[in-house]
């Protein structure tokens, strides 16, 4: 004030409330989280699963893509009675996979000093045409992940600054943007995906040779095209709940301005609320992806998704003989992977806000 | 006589009701503030007093621009501000600070203390980023409350500190005029006290004045040497609070001072309360004539004649009745 602090006594002041720090309700989040331990175990799961997807080429796996031809698939042997073999052919590798980016090549590379020429046994048994179901789940995980990732952005980007905008400008504007979004919720989205994605088909190798996109990129869009619209509605819902809160006229009083208010004060309030979303989100995206492949739709060989690997199994399930590996491993791998996703997004939502606990979404 | 630091003349605020949407229902207009004046003098207080609804909120909120004023002047020494743009409004941001009803809701919960202090410091580039700092060190001692809490969070502190924390912003810019909006009814009464001393203790040291909202008679007499009470969006009695206190003149004013307890059970026994009749009058529909007439105690014993048919018809102005005293009432 006027008649100001001492200079020395405020610096010991300033010393004094760094140590008093207090603690932020992120942090606060965080506690709350790690006391939930199947939140937590989930988290840890998660985050196992993107890690194995991420270092793919770097495990021992046979190749997801090498073919043996032979009469039926072969049933999964334990590790202990065939832990591995040392056929492994790093030459053959890299030309028989269907794209191998410069970050997975220094992968591959490390992976043959690490193991030579060793690779694990068909631990989880093969499929029809004799490929390692292990090696193609774990292939098949980096496909999810990409889809979820890029429904993620565009539910963030797209949907986090549509809502913001027409919560925080409101009135007319407000009114068309939501309008917007009604009449875009309201179309049958499977017969538009499966429209669109035709139509690209007919295009594709025009799209790759002429503008560089790949398929596969349209296919990502096409999906974050569609979750967008509920992130649009949760946070225009939030912002305007918030922009009237008497934290926020006081930034106005202080001549705060639109930009400050919007990231300083909105965004960081929303945010917890969105986080929780995109928790919830990915498992419905990543269905999305498995479903559309396994309408032939999504991602095609060789390449592997979860989805196709669905459909394998589908198709090696027979009144004849049933190869039930091809079913219950990639259930297994998707299942517990769309369960943890449930798990930590009802978790954060406990974590974050605390006053919502116990009840129904 | 030299110019006032805040001259409102003919205020008014008018709110839009309903929406023309396709179901055809009508528009209607709500008169939250409907010609309302007043001056305010550099280190003075003003009490602006009246119930729930009756526009004292949207007076201070059009005053500093957090809606626009329908019509009518604001003038901060001298410049009117209602046509001022927003970059224009900035130097006055400065002079013109808030204090906010909930502390609960006034503080950014993502924000430690020190960043809502540093705030305005950051908007009006005052200072570096250290001597921001060290100046909400002090801002939190002039409140009373330990600096050492610095980096704390809103939720970490009780609502009265949670108010200081609200004062401390305010006046991080040190303005000239602090508008509080019932800053104290949303704390505990042991509470309310403490923070109204607090303002009185920073009135003096740093020579603020208030326009002091509230609908608590007892603390407005205590804080606000003027008085202003308003019924539906005007104005209709003002004056220094001894004799508006001891003689109130509208009928209104009478009722409000009849309902307050007296802290002396002997006088509080033999206190005659005066009931009103009926309810307020919503604001989109305010009833012609004197707005309180409806429900006036005054009108009800006046035999028909000349002043009660101008009650019914013609809304009394604000006259000048000596010593400072104004009211609004066509009966005396």
């Amino acid at each position: 004030m006027r008649a100001d602090l001492e200079k020395t006594e405020a610096e010991r002041l300033l010393r004094e409330a760094r140590a008093a720090r207090g603690e932020s309700l992120w942090f606060d989040a965080w506690r709350r989280l790690r006391n939930n331990r199947a939140a937590f175990l989930s988290l840890a799961f998660l985050a196992v699963v993107a890690l194995g997807s991420l270092l793919a080429p770097l495990f021992p796996l046979p190749s997801p893509a090498h073919l043996d031809l032979q009469d039926e698939p072969k049933p999964p042997v334990l590790p202990w009675t065939n832990l591995g073999d040392h056929d492994w052919d790093e030459a053959l590798y890299r030309r028989e996979h269907w794209e191998l980016s410069f970050f997975d090549s220094a992968l591959v590379d490390l992976r043959a000093t690490l193991f030579g020429t060793w690779q694990t046994g068909a631990w989880l048994g093969t499929d029809s045409k004799g490929r390692d179901l292990l090696s193609r789940i774990v292939w098949g995980s980096r496909i999810s992940i990409q889809v979820a990732v890029a429904a993620t952005l565009c539910s963030l980007l797209l949907g986090v600054t549509y809502g913001a905008l027409a919560g925080y400008v409101g009135g007319r504007l407000d009114n068309l943007m939501m309008r917007i979004v009604d009449v875009l919720y309201s179309v049958p989205f499977i017969f538009v995906v499966i429209f669109l994605i035709t139509l690209l088909n007919e295009y594709r190798t025009t799209l790759r040779d002429e503008y560089g996109i790949e398929y596969i990129s349209v296919f990502y869009v096409v999906i974050g095209m569609i979750y967008w619209l509920t992130m649009a509605r949760v946070v225009r819902g939030q912002v305007l709940s918030l922009k009237n809160a008497e934290f926020i006229e006081a930034a106005r009083v202080l001549g705060a301005s639109t930009p400050r208010i919007l990231f300083v004060h909105l965004v960081p309030n929303v945010l917890s609320i969105v986080i929780v979303y995109l928790t919830l989100t990915i498992p419905a995206v990543m269905l999305f992806e498995a479903f559309l492949s396994f309408l032939g739709l999504g991602v095609e060989p060789p390449k592997v998704s979860w989805g196709l690997l669905a459909v394998d199994g589908t198709e090696a399930v027979n009144p004849v003989r049933t190869f039930w590996w091809l079913v219950a491993w990639p259930a297994v791998a998707m299942g517990s992977t769309l369960l943890a996703l449930n798990i930590l997004g009802d978790g954060l939502r406990d974590a974050l806000d605390p006053k919502l606990r116990g009840q129904e979404r | 006589m030299s110019t006032p630091l805040l001259a409102v003349e003919r205020l008014e605020k008018h709110f839009r009701t309903g929406r023309a949407d396709l179901s055809g229902r009508k528009r209607g207009l709500l008169r939250a503030v409907d010609g309302v004046s007043f001056t305010l003098e550099r280190g003075e207080s003003l009490g602006l007093v009246g119930e729930s609804g009756c526009g004292k909120s949207t007076t201070a909120r059009t005053i500093i621009g957090l809606q626009k004023a329908t019509a009518g002047s604001v003038r901060f020494d001298g410049v009117e501000l209602t046509s001022l743009s927003r970059r224009g409004w900035q130097p006055y941001r400065r002079r013109m600070q808030m204090i906010f009803q909930d502390p609960y809701a006034s503080l950014d919960p993502r924000q430690t203390v020190g960043s809502i202090l540093t705030e305005p410091l950051t908007i009006h580039r005052v200072g570096k980023p250290r001597d921001r700092r060290l100046r909400a060190l002090s801002l939190l001692d002039a409140v009373g409350l330990d600096p050492r809490h610095l980096f704390r969070y809103p939720h970490e502190f009780s609502g009265g500190q949670r108010q200081r924390i609200g004062i401390a912003r305010a006046l991080a810019l040190e303005p000239e005029l602090l508008l509080c909006d019932e800053p104290v009814s949303a704390l505990d009464v042991s509470i309310q006290a403490q923070i109204v001393n607090l303002l009185k203790e920073l009135q003096e040291r740093f020579g603020l004045a208030y326009l002091f909202i509230s609908h608590d008679l007892s603390i407005v007499r205590h804080l606000c040497p003027r008085v202003a009470v308003m019924y539906l969006g005007r104005i209709v009695e003002s004056g220094p609070r001894a004799s508006l206190y001891a003689d109130p003149g509208h009928p209104y004013t009478q009722a409000l001072l009849s309902a307050v307890p007296v802290p002396d059970p002997a006088r509080e026994a033999e206190r005659r309360r005066q009931v009103l009749g009926g309810d307020v009058p919503h604001p989109s529909a305010p009833p012609p004539g004197c707005a309180f007439h409806p429900r006036c105690p005054r009108l009800a014993l006046e035999p028909p004649g000349a002043g009660a048919t101008a009650c019914r018809s013609e809304p009394p102005p604000l006259a000048e009745r000596g010593a400072d005293r104004r009211w609004s009432c066509h009966l005396v």
